[in-house]
């Protein structure tokens, strides 16, 4: 195992990337990922063979990431939010067409150009597709340095076993913070299997083709029906979260990412006044951890999501207690990140105004 | 064991350094740390400031809402922070330029002319590091030895950088055991 | 004893056109698949096809396709010749795609000197949507979004694409042909076989633009087309080597 090292986040997911054999790598500049962009920029010309370009937009960035992925090449691009929108349609087609890539989405407030500062309002257009049609993107939710290298090494791998695009959804909080990391080990990309659909020239065999259109409604049904079948599969296979304290907890707070992070600081205070708080907490957004959530309601009769917009995971956790649980929400939307503190004060709030507390003496 | 602290200050004052080095020192002595800079609007008009966090246990936030040690380099950081430490926190002040008391009393102040300091060692480049030194001497979260070999592993053994640099460290930390 | 005086080029599917009577398209996708074969280069070939009436150019020309979103061609072409330096890649656009929503990413893969090749067929409307304008649409032409003709202080003149690419230094052939006459043709050909080569030669960017007949939308006879080509459309769009700084 290599040594600990402390690194931005930004650049933690572009050495991970690049040790994970990504081979190409497309950009444009939007706060607050730039450093992943420039790192990459520094980083991809020191390996034979793997290209960074400065790309004319995002839309011609995830464009040049379908051609790459086309070649066979683990192929990444990143934006923050509004460059995001932009790359809807390439991810459209990275979907329809079978074809790995991963994005990552630096997440910033919103809707227009927002601001800067990490909130986690684009979960519905993660989640959702985001682009048109009928598809899903696995999208994975990182919550520390660590994470950022070992899902973004995931992601890859993901995107490569199922054909399909991966988003890495992260903010500007964990972009710029630095903490110590155990970078993945290499791997050369030549050592990498090459898949049966890639294009580089059809020596020896018939020429393939790699498209989305399908003119034929049949047809096109059969297609739709084969994605949502290996989207089953996906959520069989690697749908991953953390529990949190939650074996004895009354009341259990659902939040991903950074948000997950301060919540777990508020609940080490909530539990020093001995109140039975856990969290669940998704790792995979998309696919959502929604049997474990289901499965919690038998016991836990109190949910909190707490996320940085105004309720988007909400409607998933929702949906997964099928109204089996009271479903509570904070949401700090904006950029605003609430403290540990908040957090506690509000929890408290919620457990008492439940009576959750005297259950045990009825 | 979970410390909190923030540096401000001025951009080219070495501010982000100091995090950085104390983030990195407290990393390699086997602690838990976390490093956030403030970015984007936050350090316009010439303004930086970054959090540590350094702990025996697993970090949660990153963010210090009421810090243990704030270390303020210019007058409006003095005016940004003071208020936001938490009782029986201390409070380093570069009293070289910061010619204002802090109204707290609940609070430990300590200050230290570091620009004058640096006149001694030779260079206004050392500032950061002696404010440093005086740090660790005062908080005991890292060893000047520590400090040292980090700074080596960052500035990858430049001796001309390292010995103005260990000169001021140990300047501030000598600084404070006078004191 | 006989000799071969027609057959189906290696590279052209035996499949029947879907194309209107007249089209270029068909012609074109034709030369494509004759250089492809006399240069040798087949195998190594990765063609993007557009959105646009050429959107099936895959069940006719039997090389590796690969599928792009509408007008992101050359951003498309330009990922897969990155990571394959030594395949010809090219790009199979209509005005449309070139020279409406894909001019940003066309223009700067020409500035890159991207080592790939766009086939730019220019028919002076949106064919496969029906008819409607496109930036090439000659002034006072009738689409079905200008019905009483392309109004220039409403629409704005025509596009010179080519030109403008011409303009960006990564950019080394550029040339305009037509595919009216046999004459035009057999010159087409040459263009294309021209700018494979500038590729191969890894020399820059290089880019035929065909002038390409669509009886269809312009409500003709596939005859009067033709003639309409001549007469009309170059005198807005002249037939010659817009630039070559190739040294072949
Ligand atoms: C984003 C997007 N907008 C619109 C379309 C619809 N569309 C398909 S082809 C096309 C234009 C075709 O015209 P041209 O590029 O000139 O090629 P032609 O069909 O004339 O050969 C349009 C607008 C699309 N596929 N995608």
């Amino acid at each position: 195992m290599s040594e600990k090292v402390l690194m931005r986040g930004t650049h933690v997911i572009g050495e991970a990337a690049i040790r994970a054999g990504c081979r190409f790598y497309a950009g444009y500049p939007i706060t607050p990922q730039n450093e992943l962009t420039e790192y990459m920029a520094a980083q991809m010309a020191r390996y034979p063979g793997r290209v960074f370009i400065q790309a004319e937009s995002e839309l011609s960035a995830i464009n040049m990431v379908i051609g790459a992925s086309m070649a066979g090449a683990r192929a990444m691009t990143s934006s923050s939010s509004p460059g995001i929108s932009l790359k809807q349609e390439g991810i459209s087609y990275l979907a329809g067409q079978e074809l790995p890539a991963v994005i990552v989405n630096t997440v910033r407030g919103g809707p227009g150009l927002g601001n800067i500062a990490p909130t986690q309002g684009d979960y519905f257009q993660a989640t959702r597709g985001g682009g048109h049609g009928d598809y899903r993107t696995i999208v994975l939710a990182p919550y520390s340095g660590q994470e950022l290298a070992d899902l973004t090494v995931k992601a890859f791998e993901y995107a490569d076993r199922y054909r399909n695009p991966v988003m890495i959804l992260a903010d500007g909080m964990m972009g710029q913070m630095m903490e110590p990391v155990v970078l993945p080990e290499p791997i050369d990309p030549v050592t990498l299997p090459k898949g049966d659909y890639i294009l580089d020239g059809a020596k020896g065999r018939p020429s393939r083709l790699v498209k989305s259109l399908y003119l034929d409604p049949p047809v096109m049904e059969e297609h739709n029906w084969k994605l949502f079948r290996k989207y089953q599969q996906i959520a069989r296979e690697i749908t991953t979260w953390e529990d949190f304290m939650i074996e004895d907890a009354k009341l259990v707070i659902v939040a991903y990412g950074t948000c997950a992070r301060i919540a777990k600081g508020a609940i080490r205070r909530l539990r020093e006044m001995d109140l039975k708080v856990g969290m669940l907490r998704p790792i995979t957004l998309y696919p959502f951890p929604s049997k474990p959530m289901k499965e919690l309601t038998l016991k836990v009769k109190s949910f909190l999501v707490i996320e940085l917009s105004t309720g988007q995971m909400l409607e998933d956790v929702r949906l997964a207690v099928e109204g089996r649980a009271k479903v509570h929400f904070y949401g700090r939307p904006g950029g605003v990140v609430p403290t540990p503190d908040e957090i506690a004060k509000h929890t408290n709030l919620i457990y008492h105004r439940q009576g959750l507390e005297g259950e045990d003496y009825e | 064991m979970t410390k909190k602290m923030i540096f401000a200050g001025f951009g080219g004052q070495g501010v982000l350094m100091m995090g950085y080095l104390l983030a990195l020192s407290a990393m390699r002595d086997g602690k838990n740390v976390t490093y956030l800079p403030a970015y984007g609007a936050e350090v316009r008009g010439g303004t930086a400031n970054c959090t540590v966090v350094v702990s025996d246990e697993e970090i949660y936030s990153p963010v210090a809402s009421s810090p243990d040690y704030v270390v303020v380099m210019n007058k409006p950081s003095l005016k940004k922070y003071e208020g936001t430490i938490a009782p029986g926190g201390i409070l380093f002040i570069n009293s070289s330029l910061v010619d204002i008391e802090p109204n707290r009393t609940d609070i430990q102040a300590l200050k230290i002319p570091v620009n004058e300091l640096a006149k001694e060692v030779g260079s206004d480049r050392a500032i950061n590091m002696i404010m440093l030194g005086a740090f660790v001497e005062k908080t005991g979260l890292t060893s000047l030895d520590s400090l040292e070999a980090s700074l080596r592993y960052v500035t990858k053994g430049k001796e001309k950088f390292m010995e103005i640099n260990k000169k001021g460290l140990i300047k501030g930390s000598e600084f404070v055991k006078r004191s | 004893m006989s000799k071969v005086i027609y057959k189906r080029p290696r590279y052209l599917k035996p499949n029947i056109f879907h194309y209107c009577p007249g089209c270029g398209h068909s012609i074109i996708h034709r030369l494509i698949a004759e250089v492809l074969e006399e240069l040798d280069i087949g195998e190594k070939a990765i063609c993007v096809p557009p959105a646009g009436c050429a959107v099936l150019a895959y069940n006719y020309i039997d090389v590796d396709m690969g599928e792009a979103p509408h007008g992101r061609a050359a951003a498309v072409a330009t990922g897969i010749k990155r990571m394959l330096p030594d395949r010809v890649v090219f790009t199979y656009q209509g005005d449309g795609d070139i020279a409406a929503i894909g001019t940003a990413e066309i223009i700067h893969a020409a500035n890159r000197g991207e080592r790939i090749t766009a086939i730019f067929v220019n028919n002076g409307v949106y064919g496969m949507t029906g008819g409607q304008m496109a930036p090439t649409t000659l002034p006072g032409q009738i689409s079905t979004t200008t019905p009483s003709g392309r109004d220039l202080r409403r629409d704005g003149p025509p596009l010179d694409l080519s030109e403008m690419l011409a303009i960006a230094r990564g950019s080394v052939y550029i040339e305009r042909t037509a595919v009216n006459s046999p004459k035009n043709i057999r010159n087409t050909k040459r263009a294309v076989e021209k700018a494979f080569k500038v590729q191969l030669a890894d020399l820059g960017f290089s880019l035929v633009e065909i002038l390409s007949q669509c009886p269809t939308n312009w409500k003709m006879t596939p005859q009067d087309s033709l003639k309409h080509i001549d007469n009309v459309v170059t005198k807005f769009y002249p037939l010659k080597v817009i630039k070559d700084e190739t040294g072949l």
